[in-house]
């Protein structure tokens, strides 16, 4: 395991029989204290299909239930139980006959960053763009990975907005997601969007993209609220 | 045996009523947004809802009608599979069996269609006997879009999903065909006391 910001860990398990999943998909994992009580979640997967491990990047929620024990308590070497792949709607698709747009809020990022993994490790060729608002640099998950994929030249741009605070010297955006924002990214002939993150977020990130002409059916969202972790 | 967590006690909440919050939920007091696309807005004066398919004839309603229909409140616990668990919702809303009164039909199933195109399969004998409504209201105040207003299915006894948010009718059919989740990897009848979570639960 191994942090990707202050509050965001990256756990790399090893699963007995996993069957492969498809980017977007999410797991259970459950949590058993030791006189039977128990608790489970749902995380996103944060790896490409294919790769040795099942990658969960988990955000602490301060009075959460799993997240902080997930982050700060367990180590390598530890084990606990997890269900899955789930889901067979916010799923990466390599040929949706457009271009397609991620957006993502947040830890929003995790499953579109499956995506984006999915999306280089089989050289799709769907152009796609990938729009990541974060509250400071500090709060990018996968920041230097992203800025690499940003550079391959291979049809996939990232694109950053950083709300609250912005690095010296920073030309990027540096505001919420608006319309104008959201007309400057999405390409014209978007055929296909991701949206996921908080609520507040991806209600005004859909509905924008529906204001500018996009087809609702052709939006696909997933949201977390405040009581996620 | 399921595996122990090393270290993990959790956060238990001793006033959390274990008869009332199926296995594997929590309790939360948020009430959490989930849907798989945008927010549809129709306005009040092109909504309709309407009963179709394996029936004697299609029954209609205008919002007006709808709401001039006998409504009660209903105050219940909902579970989503998400895992959240809301107790002592309190809903407005005409029951469907109000709506069903005087239907003919040999259906034993049903899909609730909605703006936006979501669907979702249920046994018709999960909607009848004072087990399920059309809610238009949530604790006194008009349904907020982004929780299904105007007008959503609520059958509390089954996961959340189940209570189609935008509903705009019910389509009977002789067979249980598989709506949106159900399709997706979701169970196909979903009972919360039995972790009816996913395919093959």
């Amino acid at each position: 395991m191994w942090p990707e910001t202050d509050r965001v860990k990256t756990l790399a398990l090893d699963v007995q029989d996993w069957t492969g999943h498809r980017a977007g998909q999410h797991v259970d994992v459950r949590l058993t204290a030791d006189d039977g009580y128990q608790a489970q979640r749902s995380y996103s997967i944060a790896s490409s299909a294919g790769g040795p491990r099942v990658e969960l990047t988990v955000e602490r929620i301060d009075d959460g239930e799993v997240s902080p024990y997930l982050t700060e308590e367990a180590h390598t070497g530890d084990r606990f139980e997890l269900r899955g792949p789930v889901g067979g709607y916010f799923v990466w698709d390599p040929d949706p006959g457009g271009p397609v747009l991620l957006v993502g809020g947040g830890s929003g990022i995790v499953p579109l960053m499956a995506m984006a993994r999915q999306r280089t490790a089989n050289h799709d060729a769907v152009p796609t763009s990938l729009l990541y608002s974060a509250r400071s640099w500090e709060d990018v998950i996968y920041r230097d990975e992203l800025e690499r994929y940003g550079k391959r030249g291979d049809g996939l741009e990232i694109v950053f907005t950083l709300t609250r605070e912005q690095p010296p010297g920073w030309s990027g955006y540096g505001r919420r997601v608006d319309r104008e924002l959201l007309a400057e990214v999405a390409p014209a002939d978007l055929t296909l969007t991701f949206v996921c993150g908080p609520t507040p977020f991806v209600e005004a990130v859909a509905e924008t993209l529906v204001g500018l002409g996009h087809e609702p059916s052709r939006i696909k969202t997933e949201r977390f609220g405040p009581t996620g972790g | 045996m399921p595996i122990i967590s090393r270290g993990f006690r959790g956060r238990r909440r001793d006033d959390a009523p274990r008869d009332r919050v199926p296995p594997g939920q929590y309790v939360t007091d948020d009430f959490p947004v989930l849907s798989a696309g945008p927010t549809p807005h129709t306005p009040l004066d092109q909504w309709d809802f309407t009963i179709v398919g394996e029936v004697d004839e299609r029954r209609r309603w205008t919002w007006d009608e709808l709401r001039a229909l006998p409504s009660e409140t209903i105050t219940v616990d909902i579970s989503c599979v998400t895992k959240w668990t809301k107790l002592d919702t309190s809903w407005e809303g005409v029951s469907v069996d109000a709506l069903l009164d005087g239907v003919e039909t040999s259906a034993e199933y049903l899909t609730a269609f909605c703006d936006g195109g979501y669907t979702t399969n249920l046994p018709l004998a999960d909607v009848t006997g004072g087990q399920a409504w059309i809610a238009f209201g949530y604790d006194g105040e008009p349904l907020e879009p982004e929780h299904g207003g105007p007008a959503r299915l609520l059958v509390p006894h089954l996961y959340f999903w189940k209570s189609a948010k935008w509903v705009r009718g019910l389509r009977l059919t002789t067979t249980d065909e598989p709506g949106f989740w159900e399709s997706n990897g979701y169970h196909i009848y979903g009972d919360p006391w039995k972790e009816q979570r996913y395919w093959g639960d």
